[in-house]
This record gives structure tokens, C-alpha cells and sequence, in this order.
């Protein structure tokens, strides 16, 4: 009951700071809690919203596979390599802090006008955290471990799967979820500047129209998208803990 | 103890279990120009004895342990467990490391099993012997707790039910109860010297403690600073059904003080060196 009644309290807040927020600057520019909840309603049951937010969801998942597959690859590879993992550290840290969206245009250019541009931005968001926590998760593991594995008479399969796996895996998961968030990021960001489907767009569409409602209906329903992956991965690490 | 053992046990002389011959560790690219951690070290542990080695910091006494894990390869000399060379880990040795080796992801239970099986032994007799384990060790009522419950002391208990299980003829414990606080380390000492007694196996103890080394040990192997000798071997003679009771025997305090009067100019080595 208590860990349900934290959140419900930052989200009644955050309603009532919104409701005020409301009054005080122009009704127009920030509709209400409330209109934003009726206009949800009504794109619930537009299938033009479901079509859009097919292809939002569509580009998402790829995005999400695809960085979470790669990263961790990538991160593994560049754990057991000491070196090339010391190399790639400054780069990758460097790329990460990148305003990506400066690049989008060479994006564009290179994957065309098409979905494919907005997953392979999703994944130039979501891959680099996700490689950066798996190879320092291989780098701080605790020797003591893959010794302990050999004096057990494993062998490297079994080293890798039943210790080493299960030893990076919270730090993983705490790579994806940040990898998870920033791929969506990713994604919407394509979609609002050069798109013509996707939730993005129809955000940056209704905001041309002056239609707000739908704006903020929209961003509050990706919100919650986001906040339920979170909750997911954040379950996922708590299940394992004792 | 298992009949295998008798077949492999048989041609060598029963008093040799485990022996190292010019053992020598050099660190580094090149012979010469590394840095020469260890020996050259005659060792001849016999059946069934409890060695401890004792030795100033930086003195090589795990690079000794890892010679005779199969851990790592002498630069010179041989390594022999059971009259075959040692090359990769050897079957029938059990290893306890310093650091706490127990696995936060699964329950004191299945840490415990963990490396019986992957070993290909049944699960009846794996479920068998790790009841045995746990409740050797005292770990009965923790058995599905983790690690991250544990105090120290105990998970280090978890690591040694481990190495139990798979039944090692020859034990190795590398500083072992070293981050645990003094009380605690008298009482594991009690359990190591029952686990010692009740198993037959041969163990070889290293410690930077003197009083832990001459409290625990038949004989005690006492180090040189860097590179690692032996300059002295004391034999304890204490009987086989000792416990942390000989404290107050007058001939704890002689052996301790014996250890720290070879000991002493050692350390001091060490410590203007580093």
C-alpha cells in the first residue's frame, strides 16, 4: 500500500501544479487535466490515432531490439577486450553526449524519408548507454568470480552463461532501461521533424492546427508508455533480488 | 573418500600429496626483467596435514596457491598433485579465495550446488551432499536466504560448503577468514580444523596471521619478503583433536612468538621496500 501511495501522490500533485499552471498562463496554450483527458478519449477511438501509434510502436520495438541486442554484444565484446574496451570508453562517452539531433539530416539522407531513418535513430539513442553499462559491468566484475568458475572445473560456456551472464545482468538491465527510454526518444524525435506518420508527427501536426489538446493528450499517453517500460524492467530487476 | 582416489593414491609414497619442486614466478614479458615474485620453493605437503604458510605482504604466498590450483604455471620448476603434474586445475582440489566468492544471484542452497552440477554427478547425490554441506557448516536455516542476507562470516562459510561438496582431497584456502573480525575468525578456525578432520583431506592454509597459522596448523611455512623463500619450517605438534582452546596453552604463545622473531626482519624488508 505505501509504495503504491508515493507515486499517487506525485501524480495528483503534478495534476493539481498542471490545473494551476492552466489558470495562469493563457487557456488557450495549456488546455486543462480535463479537456487533455476528454480529447484522449476521443483519439482512443479514432483509428487514425491506432494507425499512427501502430507505426510509432512499430519503429519503437525494432529500435528497442535492435540497440538492446547490439549494445549488449558490443559491451561484451569490449569488456573481455581490455584494451579496445579502454579505447572505445572516451569515444563512445564523447558520441553519447552528442546532440544527435544535429545529425538527423545525414540520417535522413543516408536511410531515406521512410521508418527505417527513425529506427536507426532510436538505436543511435538507445545503443550507447546500453554498451557502455554491459562493458563496465564485464570490467568491474569481480575476478574472484571467473576463478572461482575455473577452480569448479567450468568450462568457458558455462563460465559465460551460469557466472558471467547472471553477474552483469542488473547492471544491464539498467543499461536497457535507459537504452529503452532514450530509443523512444529517438524515435518520436524522427518523427516530428520529418515525417508524415507516427506519433510525432501528429503531435507536431496538431500543433501547427493550434490544436493543444491533442498535443498534450498525446504526450501524456507516451508518458505513460514510458513509464509502464520502465515499471516493466525496473519489476524484471526487483524479481531477482531476494 | 572415494575409490578413485585409491587407484591414483597407490604408486605414490603415502607421505607426498602435493609437491612443488624449484618453483619459481617471474611477472612480466621476459625472464630477467620481470618482477620475480616466488622462489625458488621446494614444498612437500604430506597426506592428510594441515600447512600453513605465513610470510610478510607481497611475498608470493598466493602466487604459491596459484601454482597449486592449476591457477596459474610455474616460470620454473614442477607442480605435482598426487604424483601428476599440475596443469590446469586439478580434479580433487578445492579452492577457498579471500574475497567473498559466493554468488549474490542464487539462494546459499544453490550456491552450494552450484559446481556439483556442472559436474555430472546425479541429483540425488547432489541434493545429498549439499544437505550434508549445509548442515556442516551450520547453514541449515539459511539455506534459501542470499548471500546479500549474510553477514561476512557466513557467506564465507557458504564458499567453503562449496568447496566441500566436491569432495577435494587437498583443500587450498588463500587468506580466507582475513576480512572477518577476531572473534569470528577463532570460531571459523574451529570449524576448519573439524572440516579438516572429518574429510582426511590435506590443507594449506595462507594467512597473514601468526597466531591463526600456529593455532591450526601440523606444520607452518614461514616466507621470505619478495622474492618468496621458505627460510623456516616449524612443526606445531599438536594433537589431531585440537581447537581454538590451545590459546591458552603455554605453547601457542612460544610458537607465535618463534613465527614473528623469523618474521620480523621480513616485514621490515617489506616495509622500507615499498
Amino acid at each position: 500500500m505505501r509504495h503504491i501511495l508515493g507515486p499517487l501522490l506525485v501524480i495528483l500533485a503534478g495534476f493539481l501544479g498542471w490545473e494551476v499552471l492552466h489558470f495562469v498562463v493563457a487557456n488557450s496554450s495549456l488546455p486543462s487535466p480535463f479537456e487533455t483527458i476528454v480529447q484522449m478519449g476521443v483519439l482512443l477511438r479514432d483509428p487514425d490515432f491506432w494507425k499512427q501509434a501502430s507505426q510509432t510502436g512499430y519503429a519503437f520495438g525494432i529500435a528497442v531490439v535492435l540497440s538492446t541486442l547490439g549494445g549488449i554484444a558490443l559491451g561484451i565484446l569490449l569488456g573481455m577486450g581490455r584494451l579496445a574496451g579502454q579505447v572505445a570508453e572516451p569515444i563512445l562517452v564523447n558520441l553519447y553526449s552528442l546532440p544527435k539531433v544535429t545529425l538527423y539530416p545525414v540520417v535522413l539522407l543516408i536511410f531515406g524519408l521512410g521508418i527505417s531513418a527513425r529506427i536507426a535513430f532510436g538505436i543511435m539513442h538507445g545503443l550507447i548507454p546500453l554498451t557502455l553499462f554491459t562493458m563496465n559491468a564485464i570490467l568491474q566484475l569481480k575476478p574472484v568470480y571467473r576463478r572461482s568458475a575455473a577452480v569448479m572445473g567450468l568450462t568457458s560456456w558455462q563460465t559465460a552463461f551460469t557466472v558471467i551472464l547472471p553477474a552483469i545482468l542488473p547492471q544491464v538491465i539498467t543499461g536497457a532501461r535507459l537504452g529503452v527510454s532514450l530509443c523512444l526518444l529517438g524515435v518520436l524525435i524522427g518523427e516530428m521533424f520529418a515525417a508524415r506518420n507516427g506519433l510525432g508527427y501528429m503531435v507536431t501536426h496538431a500543433m501547427e492546427r493550434g490544436d493543444m489538446p491533442t498535443v498534450l493528450a498525446v504526450a501524456v499517453m507516451i508518458a505513460a508508455v514510458a513509464l509502464a517500460a520502465n515499471g516493466l524492467l525496473l519489476a524484471l530487476d526487483r524479481s531477482r533480488q531476494p | 573418500m572415494s575409490p578413485a582416489l585409491a587407484s591414483v593414491a597407490a604408486p605414490v609414497p603415502a607421505e607426498h600429496h602435493a609437491r612443488l619442486t624449484g618453483v619459481t614466478r617471474v611477472f612480466g614479458a621476459r625472464k630477467g626483467t620481470g618482477v620475480h615474485a616466488l622462489g625458488p620453493v621446494d614444498l612437500d605437503l604430506n597426506r592428510g596435514e594441515f600447512f600453513s604458510v605465513v610470510g610478510p605482504s607481497g611475498c608470493g604466498k598466493s602466487t604459491l596457491l596459484d601454482v597449486l590450483a592449476g591457477l596459474s604455471s610455474p616460470t620454473a620448476g614442477t607442480a605435482e598433485f598426487e604424483g601428476k603434474p599440475i596443469n590446469g586445475v586439478p580434479a580433487g582440489v578445492g579452492v577457498v579465495f579471500q574475497e567473498d566468492a559466493s554468488f549474490p544471484w542464487l539462494s546459499v542452497e544453490d550456491n552450494v550446488a552450484f559446481g556439483l552440477r556442472r559436474s555430472g554427478v546425479d541429483a540425488a547425490e547432489v541434493a545429498r551432499r549439499v544437505d550434508y554441506a549445509i548442515g556442516f557448516m551450520g547453514l541449515k536455516d539459511f539455506s534459501k536466504a542470499y548471500p546479500a542476507q549474510l553477514s561476512g562470516g557466513m557467506r564465507q562459510r557458504v564458499c567453503i560448503a562449496r568447496t566441500l561438496v566436491m569432495q577435494p582431497r587437498l583443500i587450498l584456502l588463500d587468506e580466507p577468514f582475513g576480512a572477518l573480525d577476531q572473534q569470528t575468525r577463532l570460531l571459523m578456525g574451529d570449524e576448519l580444523l573439524r572440516l579438516w578432520r572429518e574429510t582426511g583431506a590435506t590443507v594449506l592454509l595462507i594467512t597473514h596471521a601468526l597466531d591463526e597459522a600456529a593455532m591450526l596448523s601440523d606444520r607452518v611455512g614461514v616466507m621470505s619478503a619478495r622474492p618468496g623463500l621458505f627460510i623456516d619450517v616449524l612443526e606445531t605438534g599438536w594433537p589431531r583433536d585440537r581447537d581454538s582452546r590451545i590459546v591458552s596453552h603455554p605453547r601457542f604463545g612460544e610458537l607465535t612468538a618463534h613465527l614473528w622473531d623469523k618474521l620480523r626482519a621480513e616485514s621490515l624488508k617489506h616495509l622500507r621496500g615499498s
